[in-house]
């Protein structure tokens, strides 16, 4: 018996062969990215086309700079700045609406998290048209406003923080903070909060990636002259579609800060999203 | 209002100063303990209700008018749909959509199983780094992506046909059919979305007990037979997860064929790549005077992506049993 299954579960050098020509495609076109990134364009405009790096990366990234229609620069800030205040707030308004759903209780909680849970499924275009008639007439179209105030509560984050808090905060020990007599907000501060910082953590990191990459309501509502990084990156492509070393060399310089994050969090946002997985 | 900041934790609930000391914190531990969960749901659902709720319920009711944007709101009851079911660019846009969906899903699933299948053997040297590399692709944003891929098929200096030239293939003109830019679109979905679906399905496959297949080996059943019988039907609810958010996503269709047609909204000269997403920009934003018809699209859209599901659960419910 202990030779059937361990037969059965043995990893042959096929099962190695498969997953590494599964990495290679998952890789390559980083690789192909920074390529092209870094060579000048008669390079690239030549058959076969470059496989290795070269050292034409400033002189691309200096044309992106150069670049007035695309304000590349200025996109970079502006998407900081949104992904930044759109990840904090998530996180605080996710984390007191999962504390309060997961322990506190009170009239129409269930309800409510239902209908929380619906709203996840709902597509997010449906709204589009009114939403963008609705910026023009707050003031907002190209503004900053418009791509940061709609998202600075998720719907899932409220469902993530309250399936953690459920399991990893403990009743007693918010009944002892009680009886000492804390109230819920401190409760919330000094108890719940800190253990829900891996998983508060998680969300922040997803919901920076999701913001940095959003793309069809950031074109919808901002132009040009006030781009964020994908909106710009847009822009660059569609009128610099022949110079195409600019045109990576921009979008290099956009991925490389999700790379980075991923390097240093990738283990924790794996973990995150595989554990969601199997509880929703 | 200040905008630019994140919103402030809602505070705890309000202390006027007590009289007597005692019974005034316990009224307020009372109405702390009452009023302050739904001040703490409070921020979701007041950001939801203006910028979620009303538009969709909005768009409904434009869809009812014929409606500029700057001008005249005139009540047309379901003219706009009706308009929608004789529109031939509305129908060729369903037939991409529906098209680019299967063509990208089909293979991505498969494929997302055959990887979850992979990575689920156990004493798999190196699994954490495997499970990262198959997933980075799903952090680059989807502009990026497309950009990278549109330089990949491109016509004259793309390596894919430089590979076909060297085994003798004419280089492909592939944004100029439909069956070339729905391939191309479908490479740029599926490299990033098929390792988030295989590590999904992984963590899936992973709260199968073991012993379940322990067991079967006894009975001799081999390790095809035991995906059959045992890793599919457990993996049912998981992989209807993935099927539905891979639906859902995926009838949304917007931002790889946009910046792979260089930010033309038709989606090709002969709009042989426009997605109902697209279209429904189309007209409902690119065009003001046209709203009304376009929140039509919007909802058109929406009950295609419910149908579509529906569907999928039934044909997964049936398929796995």
């Amino acid at each position: 018996m202990v030779a059937a299954s361990a037969r059965l579960w043995k990893t042959s050098p096929l099962t190695y062969i498969a997953l590494v020509l599964g990495v290679l495609a998952s890789i390559y076109p980083f690789y192909y990215m920074f390529v092209i990134a870094t060579r000048s364009l008669d390079v690239i405009n030549s058959v076969p086309p470059p496989f290795t790096p070269g050292d034409a990366f400033g002189d691309n990234f200096q044309r992106v700079l150069d670049n007035d229609a695309a304000n590349f620069l200025k996109g970079i800030v502006n998407s900081v700045i949104v992904s930044t205040v759109v990840t904090f707030s998530v996180v605080l308004t996710g984390t007191l609406a999962g504390f309060a759903f997961a322990k506190l209780r009170f009239r129409g909680r269930n309800g409510l998290l239902a209908a929380i849970v619906v709203t996840m499924m709902v597509p997010t275009q449906l709204g589009l048209i009114p939403l963008w008639g609705m910026m023009q007439d707050l003031g907002w179209y190209d503004t900053l406003y418009a791509v940061t105030v709609p998202f600075l509560a998720s719907a899932f984050g409220v469902f993530m923080m309250r399936q953690y808090a459920t399991q990893a905060v403990s009743d007693e020990l918010i009944e002892a903070a009680r009886v000492d007599g804390c109230s819920t907000f401190r409760v919330y501060w000094n108890v719940v909060l800190p253990a829900l910082r891996p998983a508060a953590a998680v969300l922040g990191l997803l919901t920076f990636m999701d913001t940095w990459n959003q793309f069809l309501w950031p074109y919808a509502a901002l132009t040009n002259d006030n781009p964020t990084l994908q909106v710009s990156l847009a822009f660059l492509s569609y009128a610099y579609y022949t110079d195409y070393s600019q045109v990576f060399a921009a979008t290099a310089v956009g991925t490389v800060p999700l790379l980075l994050v991923f390097l240093f969090f990738g283990r924790q946002i794996i973990g995150g999203i595989m554990e969601g997985a199997v509880k929703s | 209002m200040a905008l630019a900041t994140p919103a402030r934790p809602a505070p705890p609930a309000p202390a006027r100063a007590p009289r007597h000391r005692t019974t005034g914190s316990a009224k307020r531990a009372r109405w702390d303990m009452k009023f302050s969960p739904y001040l703490y749901i409070a921020p979701f659902f007041i950001i939801f209700g203006i910028f979620g709720l009303y538009p969709m319920a909005k768009t409904a009711w434009m869809s009812l008018h014929d409606w500029d944007m700057i001008g005249d709101h005139t009540f047309i009851g379901f003219d706009n749909y009706a308009e929608l079911l004789k529109d031939e660019y509305f129908w060729n846009a369903v037939v991409n959509t529906l098209g680019i969906f299967v063509v990208a899903t089909v293979p991505q699933l498969i494929l997302a199983l055959f990887l979850a299948n992979l990575l689920n053997r156990s004493r798999l040297r190196a699994k954490t780094l495997f499970r990262m590399a198959i997933f980075v692709p799903n952090i680059t944003s989807v502009a990026a992506v497309a950009i990278v891929f549109a330089m990949l098929f491109q016509r004259d200096f793309g390596v894919v046909n430089w590979l076909f030239s060297l085994v003798g293939v004419d280089p492909i003109d592939w944004d100029a059919q439909r069956w070339s830019s729905w391939t191309v679109i479908a490479f740029m979905v599926d490299w990033r979305w098929t390792g988030y679906n295989a590590l999904i399905l992984l963590a899936g496959m992973q709260a199968i007990p073991r012993d379940l297949y322990e067991a079967a080996a006894l009975d001799g059943a081999n390790q095809w037979r035991q995906f059959w019988r045992i890793t599919l039907p457990m993996l049912t609810p998981t992989f209807v997860f993935v099927v539905v958010l891979s639906t859902i996503g995926g009838l949304q269709l917007f931002t790889e064929p946009l910046v792979f047609g260089n930010g033309n909204m038709r989606g090709g000269t002969q709009r042989e790549f426009q997605t109902l997403a697209m279209y429904m920009y189309e007209k409902g934003i690119n065009s003001l005077n046209t709203a009304g018809y376009g929140a039509a699209i919007a909802w058109a859209l929406f009950m295609l992506i419910g149908v579509v599901a529906a569907i999928n659960l039934a044909l997964v419910r049936r398929t796995v049993k």
